[in-house]
């Protein structure tokens, strides 16, 4: 039955399984694959969307509950502007593989519209659930800093956005 | 050792030898130099065809002439700016625009970053406008193209420097002749040729066709700069990539998308080697959005095709919700029904019952007769898994008798033999030519993806597809389905002598075999690592236990476990002799080396041990780390040595202990001597993640497996690291003179007896398992 979605501020409809989750809709259906499988329970983060702001887990969000506005890493840039987070990213050189930094940053996105100075400990809380497998936590931590506007010390020459 | 007495499948066991075969490719190499291959065989190999003008030139006879072009790449496939190759690494725009090939596999490692970066140093080019590109998968062309053992960088490092500087000799050639001045009075630098006496400049867009008609240079003899030289290498640089990963750009193989393509998963038999008599096909074609559902044979290879039941679905979602309601009957009396607790039990055994040592140098039993002190302990360590994040996937297209497939292996170049072979199994006059494989970035690899399982079985399911079809494995199935890091166990015994110095050791090592008469990938024996085979006096004996669940190689194969077991023991050992453990170690890398050996090829020094290099780094990272001070009661610094996958490492720990064994981890110091550091951010970051990576499996990492199936499900039962538990690690390079090696591995090894080194410290117990867990330790 067709649904309606807001999703990175733009109405969507589908015509799907309500039952499906809103991660294979993302993915699947609407072509937007920067929201990635991770482990399909919830465990790992790599498939964080904000809804409303708050971080879901879309692997287990059924898509018919997915009522509210949906953010995903596509629509986290918004008039062409990286947020504030990505930019930080990038110049931090935080990715080693990359896959479980789309769900990192939406939930780093979601503690500073919560807290815009957060500290170690608030970093750490709000970021514990998403896994990252190469155990770029150091760098994580030191970009979520810098995006908050406190120095961070392992900024790399920008290398061109070609 | 003692053989097996239960024979497995022949067709089991190839899989063993394949693995084997790989981790022997990756650890025992020539530099390449680049390939000479002639410019057309190239331009048709690389699937340069159709649109677009190149100026074409042959490296071997020099010959000009014009061929067709278009970008078949990955992350241009669009782009249609004529361009001018200069050789299979390097190509100009006119507007100035360099795009230099990397030809490995990125997984996380950087490579595509420190390869483009290899190249454009030695080309002069602008760094801010090179574009890096994945190159195709042709070895035929690029010579191997796989991402194992620290290798891409120690292996490339010549061949892509001199890609680089061939061409910018080219560059430079075709300006001095335009200008009419001899080509020494110029330079380059920032993609400009520069005519020094006049000023006159050129940009490499404008002469990137008159180059391309230049004679090729010996590629053996073409300088390459010196370190001095360098106006790139060694600085900071953030991953080329970075704003795709940021911005959530499709370039994971999970992201491969194609007109029509259906959504496959494929059910194997928990236990391995289970094959299929029935399955429920009506009901799960008649569920919705699903296309079809059938067994395949397979090979019975692990590491090619295993058999099982392929679900064809509209989505993936639906290929996952049918694969919940599949009931397979299975076959199982030529399954695993290993059990590692029967394991446990087994090797505790065999630990009285020694064999004849593989290896007896000096005089062992007289080193311990006449010791000050003889330790004997007994170490453990379990299976564990590899969860790269991005679960298994490869999309296959078999089409106009063409296997086209995209993959996020670490080995595409064995993965196109490998699915070559197995079509010729069934059509064995089809050309070489009718496979190709697409590189994807990977969402990591570890070295579960040295294996290409996934993709034989993508292309095996795509013959039976009328449709490009993307197999996607669950979570669950990269449980139930790897190549796992053995667990094994040894019986040490080690004296000092009455000077306080090492003076013999001796290692009985229990461990699993696949085939009977060799311990399996992974669970062998070190061979250059640190070194217990150093002492003076050394026995060293295996035996074997059976095992029918594959092993291959983890992030920094054999030394990951070996140097835990290595580097704790020493510390016994300092301690049993009363000495302090740094000094007692940088004794023993003073000690002399034996003679390298006359026959053969000379030894690769850039790789092996060396003394000096040892010593520097762990002096170093016991300036770095604060070793000798005083530390409160509960804290505790340890610290520990290896020598790996050509990288010297030395790494501390300082740790709390509370009473309840939970362990906070204030630091860990890391200090590398891995040669020249190519992008210093990209190493920092994985000295950073390798050793918390370590950290992750010392602490909590663990398989265990009953009647041949994997118990552990999911990351609910698998505690991999978390930020709360990752502590800052401080990371330090000694950049000597040596060729680079890579960083992915050497930065894993050591951690683990630095860990246990710090327990030790802080609370006098020694912990002789890993995961710590098993010990009551938490993070």
């Amino acid at each position: 039955m067709p649904l309606q979605l807001n999703i990175n501020r733009k109405p969507h409809t589908v015509d799907i399984d309500a039952d499906t989750p809103l991660l294979w809709v993302l993915r699947d259906e609407l072509d937007m694959k920067g929201t990635k499988y991770g482990c399909g329970i919830g465990a790992c983060g790599a498939c964080t969307v904000l809804m409303d702001g708050r971080p879901i887990r879309s692997c287990l969000t059924p898509v018919a509950q997915a009522t509210g506005k949906i953010t995903t890493i596509e629509g986290l840039a918004e008039n062409g502007k990286l947020h504030a987070l990505q930019q930080a990213w990038i110049d931090l050189d935080v990715a080693q593989c990359g896959y479980c930094q789309a769900g990192q940053i939406l939930t780093a996105a979601s503690l500073l519209a919560e807290k815009p100075k957060p500290t170690d400990t608030d970093i750490v809380s709000a970021m514990t659930g998403n896994l990252c497998r190469c155990a770029t936590y150091n760098r994580i931590k030191a970009a979520i800093h810098q995006a908050a506007g406190s120095p961070a010390d392992t900024k790399g020459d920008s290398h061109a956005a070609l | 050792m003692q053989p097996s007495n239960t024979p497995l499948s022949k067709e089991f066991v190839q899989y063993d030898a394949d693995l084997q075969a790989i981790i022997a490719e990756v650890t025992t190499f020539e530099p390449h130099t680049i390939n000479t291959t002639n410019r057309r065989s190239f331009i048709k190999l690389a699937g340069f065809a159709g649109g677009g003008l190149v100026l074409a030139f042959n490296l071997d006879t020099r010959a000009a002439r014009a061929a067709p072009l278009a970008a078949p790449l990955a992350d241009d496939a669009h782009d249609t700016t004529p361009t001018t190759t200069l050789n299979s690494f390097v190509r100009i725009a006119p507007d100035n625009t360099v795009t230099v090939f990397s030809k490995g596999p990125e997984i996380g490692q950087g490579i595509k970053t420190a390869f483009g970066l290899i190249i454009a140093e030695e080309l002069d080019a602008d760094w801010k406008t090179v574009k890096v590109d994945q190159a195709p998968i042709n070895p035929k062309v690029y010579g191997y193209q796989g991402a194992g053992g620290s290798t891409s960088i120690p292996r490339g490092w010549d061949q892509l420097r001199q890609a680089g500087a061939t061409a910018r000799a080219m560059l430079i050639a075709a300006a001095a002749q335009q200008w009419s001045v001899p080509a020494t009075e110029c330079t380059a630098a920032s993609s400009t040729v520069i005519h020094t006496p006049s000023g006159k400049k050129l940009t490499y867009g404008a002469l990137a066709k008159a180059a391309a008609a230049q004679p090729v240079p010996d590629v053996t003899k073409v300088p390459l700069k010196k370190t001095a030289e360098y106006k790139l290498l060694g600085k900071r640089y953030t991953g080329v990539d970075n704003l795709k990963v940021v911005t959530g750009k499709p370039i994971f193989g999970i992201d491969i998308q194609l007109p029509g393509m259906l959504y496959a998963n494929y059910t194997k038999c928990p236990a391995v080697g289970g094959k299929v008599k029935s399955f429920n096909a009506e009901e799960i074609r008649k569920m919705a959005g699903i296309v079809d559902a059938f067994a395949l044979d397979g090979n019975g290879n692990p590491a090619e095709v295993m058999p099982g039941v392929a679900i064809i679905a509209r989505s993936t979602w639906q290929a996952f919700k049918a694969k919940a309601a599949l009931k397979v009957d299975w076959d199982e009396s030529a399954a695993s029904k290993d059990s590692s607790t029967a394991a446990n039990a087994r090797a505790k055994e065999l630990a009285a019952r020694m064999p004849a040592p593989a290896n007896n140098s000096g005089d062992v039993d007289a080193a311990f007769a006449s010791a000050l002190k003889v330790v004997e302990s007994a170490y453990d360590y379990a299976m564990i898994s590899h969860q790269q994040l991005e679960p298994q996937v490869t999309t296959a297209w078999w089409h106009d008798g063409c296997m086209e497939l995209w993959t996020p292996s670490q080995q595409s170049d064995r993965g196109l033999a490998m699915v070559t072979a197995m079509l010729k199994v069934s059509d064995p006059k089809m050309p070489d030519d009718k496979v190709t494989v697409h590189q994807t970035r990977a969402g990591g690899g570890f070295g579960r993806r040295l294996a290409n399982d996934y993709m034989c079985e993508a292309a095996a399911i795509a013959l039976k597809v009328p449709a490009p079809v993307k197999l996607q494995w669950k979570r669950e199935d990269d449980f139930a389905h790897d190549f796992f890091r053995a667990g094994g166990y040894h019986f040490l015994k080690g004296a000092v002598d009455k000077a306080g110095k090492l003076s013999a050791i001796q290692n009985h090592l229990v461990t699993f075999s696949a085939d009977g008469t060799r311990p399996v990938s992974g669970g062998n024996r070190s061979n250059n690592s640190f070194p217990l085979d150093m002492a003076p006096n050394v026995r060293y004996a295996v035996s074997l236990m059976p095992l029918q669940i594959p092993c291959g190689p983890w992030r920094a194969p054999v030394d990951n476990v070996q140097m835990f077991v290595a580097g704790s023991f020493l510390h016994e050992l300092a301690i049993a002799a009363n000495r302090d453990h740094v000094e007692f170690l940088l004794e023993w890398f003073a000690r002399p080396l034996a003679a390298p050996p006359t026959q053969g090829p000379p030894p690769d020094l850039s790789r092996s041990y060396n003394p000096t290099r040892a010593a520097g780094v762990l002096k170093l990272a016991a300036e770095k780390s604060g070793w000798g001070q005083k530390l409160p009661a509960g804290r505790g610094l340890g610290i520990a040595f290896g020598c790996s996958y050509g990288g010297h490492i030395a790494q501390a720990v300082e740790l709390t202990v509370d009473a309840k064994k939970k362990i906070t981890v204030h630091k860990i110091t890391v200090v590398a001597d891995i040669g020249p550091i190519i992008n210093m951010s990209g190493a920092e970051n994985q000295a950073q993640g390798g050793s918390i990576d370590a950290l992750s499996s010392a602490m909590g990492l663990e398989i265990a497996y009953e009647n041949g199936r994997i118990q552990q499900k999911n990351f609910g039962d698998y505690p991999i690291l978390r930020m709360k538990s990752a502590p800052p690690v401080e990371v330090h390079f000694i950049q000597s003179d040596f060729r680079p090696a890579g960083l992915g591995e050497p930065c894993v090894p050591p951690l683990a007896a630095a860990l246990g080194n710090a327990i030790y410290a802080a609370t006098g117990d020694r912990v002789r398992t890993m995961p710590f867990k098993r010990a009551g330790y938490s993070i």
